[in-house]
């Protein structure tokens, strides 16, 4: 069954208004920490202050003293309240070194902000005020904060691995042995690179908070918590604490942003629930902001080393990319697989031979553990390809667009086999660029900037682009357990007719802002030829959704929202034979279109779903071997990722007197197959692009040399507000996914992945003129104007 | 110590301690939890507020600062089941998201139209600046509150 055509229905494509917005709107909505839940005990995690440092004791006698305290829990107090370590889901090697990871460190801490005890008090000021009465004594160690250092095995800092380094993943593709030295031998343009992804903070507006409710009988409790994942932290926080599942029931309330942030199993979560169990009362948790920026996972954090070889044309000819991952402290849920998400982008939207030698070794560090952090492996591969070829072009003495387009995979190539053997399933990178070249007013702009950048000008023009790909929509599980990750990428949907036409929607996907329960009603009521407003999507909630595996990597739509139209498919085929029996017809001979049944050919003997929902709840007269009431459910592995793509183009004006970037313009060329809501399109560009430009402008979690994080809050760490961004021009191309029914592709990481390369290249090239050929990220006004004095010191010599 | 402070324009006879900051009293005492606190250094401005019609970050007061004051928050402002005209335009304009900033930014938007009914959009996104949203880039929040001042 395919979508009808029928343009009175045609609810798929609208700007359809969010039905989230009213609640939160007015104050309405609850976030985990509005929850009142009576009797609660408060929890407060004391931190360590040191990177890393020997435990020698820990005194709470003075904490249990204070009024209001009920108990204080070390890191020793509680071995025995945990089954297994926490979990890392992705041991992307067979010897993938994974050092023991508790809730509360007991002989040695290895970042700052290990959690070293648990305090719960009745309230929440004292159960903060008994963290300054814990009396810890520690031992310094030298801390390990330096990647490379890291490596060099130095210090290390588990001593039991015997080694820094968690894993090397290599991913070796030649079509010949040896092609790929080769290549960069014969070739004759040859560019080889240095990249630095700084660490990010993902800063969701919403700290994490959780509260754990154990039912006085019987051993079930329930866990509410500021979640990206109810259903995969339901799984493993049962296998963590060795509670049956079936017990273990988690809810996601509102959600305020994730961001990958609460894709995770977090130590606090599992502290609740012992906790909760153990005093057999409900316990909650809140995250402070400082907290937040130490005890929530960070984002990237990688040294990308990049060649690429080209002939006379510009022709990629090999690839080779070595790069060092940034693990930080420990391993967290996905935290190996991050640079491995990136690891078959490192060629971009360009078409290469079979000669690719990538391989990532990952260290730990004695910082926060990182892990996925919008766009997760992507945004860092695409940075570097998108970097390369324009210092190729630069090598060249070529225009970077053009040499794009010497490379670009072609549009009459989809769906193209790519080097790695995954199929890229459609696209067409030049039309989505000169779209943006065009939106850009690219002619007009250089044009101008032959005008403005004269020498001794102190404001300088320049444009920048990225072309990408995005690999979205986790995913095949089959491709899944070929990188030995430990789950399913499948997705989960229920649809169920009321007896009154009304029409329930369950998924398993959990939003957290991306406005899920419209667009799955869109989808639904388009299926079903209902009302959107008919339509009720459930979700985030394991007692109602029972199957699922949430909501991250850009897959909510390509798989959930698929699903979704394939359980609708199915309530149609179920509903086709009932009517097809009460007009005493043939099945075949029916058509369904707007929500009504018809004899095709004799449009009067018809039937209203409305009629057959009801028809299925009585059961009066429904044909043999017919179940009562219509509802399905299924579970949907996608064939394939879905492979969004664009093409932005920034314009920036340097001053070389100050390094300030301002952006001018912002063009944002996406395409992600066809659009459920172009509103909510727009706004996931919007969103990802900021971050994006963060990324490329404002953005580093700054360590000293101890391991001690110098931006641990809204104040240091930068976080960009509305006067330092421009609005953003969004443009779309629709190159639908062939892969499923609803042609759609994914969107939320696309903007943060284009972004960062596109105004990096576009500083660069306003500074080209200067010698300037590099540009550190984030490019602050310290930043860029260190580079211009280097670049233009170097040139007088 | 006793404080009476009119939230929503309902009178409050309280006890607090000196150290509650009105944030913590609104959504605390009052139970009121649409006010959000997104930081702990008065930077995010997820929990403003109006306080005597002024938009103020409430983390920054407290409670006692407010005696005998009159506070309205996020949920004061619907009447009789309709939306504000800010909320309205940030419904129209899909300027938000995940809503965890939604409030304040709200509030702080009412505020900024307030002081300048007809803002350019370079004053939005100045007068903005002390209010943080990590999903929307702004973009369609700006465009919300310009829509807003245009509709007035
Ligand atoms: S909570 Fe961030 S400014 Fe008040
Ligand atoms: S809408 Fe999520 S922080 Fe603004």
């Amino acid at each position: 069954m395919t979508i009808t055509e029928d343009k009175s229905t045609k609810i798929i494509g609208t700007r359809l208004l969010r039905r989230e917005d009213p609640p939160l709107l007015t104050g309405e909505a609850k976030f985990t920490n509005d929850l009142n839940i009576p009797g609660a005990l408060h929890l407060s995690v004391l931190r360590s202050p040191f990177a890393h440092a020997k435990i020698k004791s820990i005194d709470v006698s003075a904490a249990l003293k204070i009024a209001g305290v009920v108990a204080v829990y070390t890191g020793k107090d509680l071995q025995s309240a945990w089954a297994a370590p926490m979990p890392c889901a992705w041991p992307v090697t067979t010897d993938m070194k994974n050092p023991p990871h508790f809730p509360l460190a007991s002989d040695k801490v290895n970042y700052v902000g290990d959690g070293v005890a648990a305090v719960l008090a009745t309230n929440e000021t004292a159960s903060r005020d008994a963290l300054d009465a814990i009396d810890v004594q520690y031992e310094p160690l030298k801390a390990v904060v330096d990647l490379e250092d890291a490596l060099s095995d130095k210090n290390i800092i588990h001593k039991d691995l015997g080694t820094n380094k968690s894993y090397t993943w290599p991913l070796l593709v030649e079509e010949t042995p040896g092609c790929v030295e080769e290549a960069f031998k014969k070739s004759k343009y040859k560019v080889k690179e240095r990249y630095v992804q700084q660490r990010l903070i993902p800063m969701a507006m919403e700290p994490r908070a959780i509260a754990a409710v154990p039912q006085p009988f019987g051993g079930d409790i329930t866990l509410y918590s500021s979640t990206q994942i109810p259903h995969i932290l339901k799984v493993m926080s049962a296998l963590t604490l060795g509670i049956p599942e079936q017990q273990v029931r988690v809810v996601a309330p509102s959600v305020g942003g994730g961001f990958g942030s609460k894709l995770d199993v977090y130590a606090e979560e599992l502290l609740c629930m012992a906790l909760a169990r153990k005093h057999n009362t409900p316990v909650r948790w809140v995250e402070e902001r400082t907290e937040n920026t130490q005890a929530t996972i960070q984002g990237r954090g990688q040294i990308q080393h990049v060649e690429l070889a080209a002939d006379e044309n510009g022709k990629i000819t090999a690839v080779r990319v070595r790069i060092i991952g940034d693990m930080g402290a420990y391993l967290q849920l996905v935290t190996p697989g991050v640079p491995i998400l990136g690891a078959f982008l490192y060629a971009g939207v360009y078409d290469i031979p079979k000669a690719y030698d990538f391989s990532c070794t990952s260290v730990f560090t004695n910082l926060t553990p990182t892990d996925a952090y919008r766009g997760a492996g992507r945004p860092e591969a695409t940075y570097a390809i998108e970097m390369a070829i324009e210092a190729l072009a630069r090598e060249m003495k070529i225009d970077s667009f053009e040499l794009r387009k010497r490379n670009y995979i072609k549009k009459e190539q989809f769906p193209y086999t790519a080097f790695s053997g995954l199929t890229y399933d459609s696209g067409d990178h030049l039309l989505a660029a000169e779209k943006a070249a065009k939106m850009t007013d690219l002619a007009g702009v250089r044009a101008q900037q032959k005008k403005q950048n004269v020498p001794g000008a102190t404001r300088l023009l320049g444009v920048g682009m990225s072309s990408y790909f995005e690999m979205c929509g986790l995913a095949p599980s089959r491709v899944l357990a070929s990188l030995n990750y430990s789950a399913g990428g499948w997705e989960a949907a229920t649809v169920r007719v009321l007896p009154t036409n009304k029409v329930q929607v369950i998924t398993g996907t959990s939003p957290h802002g991306q406005g899920h329960e419209t667009s799955w009603a869109m989808i639904a009521s388009e299926k079903l030829g209902v009302a959107p407003e008919d339509v009720d999507v459930l979700h985030s909630d394991t007692a109602i959704s029972a199957l699922g595996l949430d909501t991250y990597g850009s897959r909510s739509l390509p798989v959930g929202g698929v699903a979704i139209a394939l359980a609708c498919d199915k309530v149609i085929e179920k509903a086709k034979l009932i009517a097809a029996h009460q007009l005493e017809c043939a099945a075949e001979d029916l058509q369904f279109v707007g929500g009504t049944f018809s004899v095709k050919g004799s449009p009067d003997r018809a039937l209203p779903l409305a009629a057959i929902a009801f028809g299925a709840f009585t059961a009066h007269n429904l044909p043999e071997g017919c179940e009562p009431n219509l509802e399905a459910q299924v579970s949907y592995d996608p064939p394939n990722f879905s492979w969004p793509f664009g093409t932005h183009m920034c314009v920036v004006e340097v001053d070389t007197e100050t390094g300030a970037v301002k952006i001018l313009k912002y063009i944002a060329v996406d395409d992600c197959g066809n659009q459920i809501n172009p509103l909510i399109v727009e706004g996931q560009v919007h969103g990802g692009v900021v971050q994006g430009i963060a990324q490329a402008l404002f953005e580093e979690a700054v360590y000293d040399e101890d391991g001690n994080l110098k931006s641990s809050n809204l104040s240091e760490y930068l976080v960009p507000a509305a006067s330092d961004l421009p609005s953003i021009t969004t443009g779309h191309t629709v190159t639908p996914s062939p892969t499923n029914q609803l042609g759609v592709k994914g969107i939320g990481e696309a903007g943060t992945i284009g972004a960062a390369p596109t105004v990096i290249t576009a500083i660069i090239d306003a500074l080209s003129g200067l010698g300037v050929t590099t540009m550190a990220m984030p490019a602050s006004p310290q930043t860029v104007w260190k580079t211009i004095q280097e670049a233009t010191r170097g040139g007088k010599k | 110590m006793k404080v009476s402070i009119t939230v929503n324009g309902k009178e409050h006879q309280s006890d607090v301690e000196p150290r509650t900051l009105l944030v913590h009293y609104i959504r605390e005492v009052i139970g009121l939890t649409g006010t959000n606190v997104g930081c702990d250094t008065s930077s995010c401005g997820a929990c403003t507020l109006h306080m005597n019609g002024e938009a103020v970050k409430s983390c920054t007061i407290l409670a006692v600062q407010a005696d005998g004051a009159s506070v309205t928050t996020i949920e004061g402002l619907a009447k009789d089941g309709v939306m504000h005209p800010m909320q309205t335009a940030f419904m129209e304009n899909h300027g938000l998201q995940c809503g965890y900033c939604t409030p304040g930014m709200v509030m702080a938007a009412i505020g900024l139209l307030n002081e300048n009914p007809k803002p350019t959009e370079e004053q939005v996104r100045m007068g903005l600046e002390g209010n943080l949203c990590r999903c929307t880039g702004y973009h369609n929040i700006v465009k919300s509150v310009l829509a807003a001042a245009s509709a007035k």
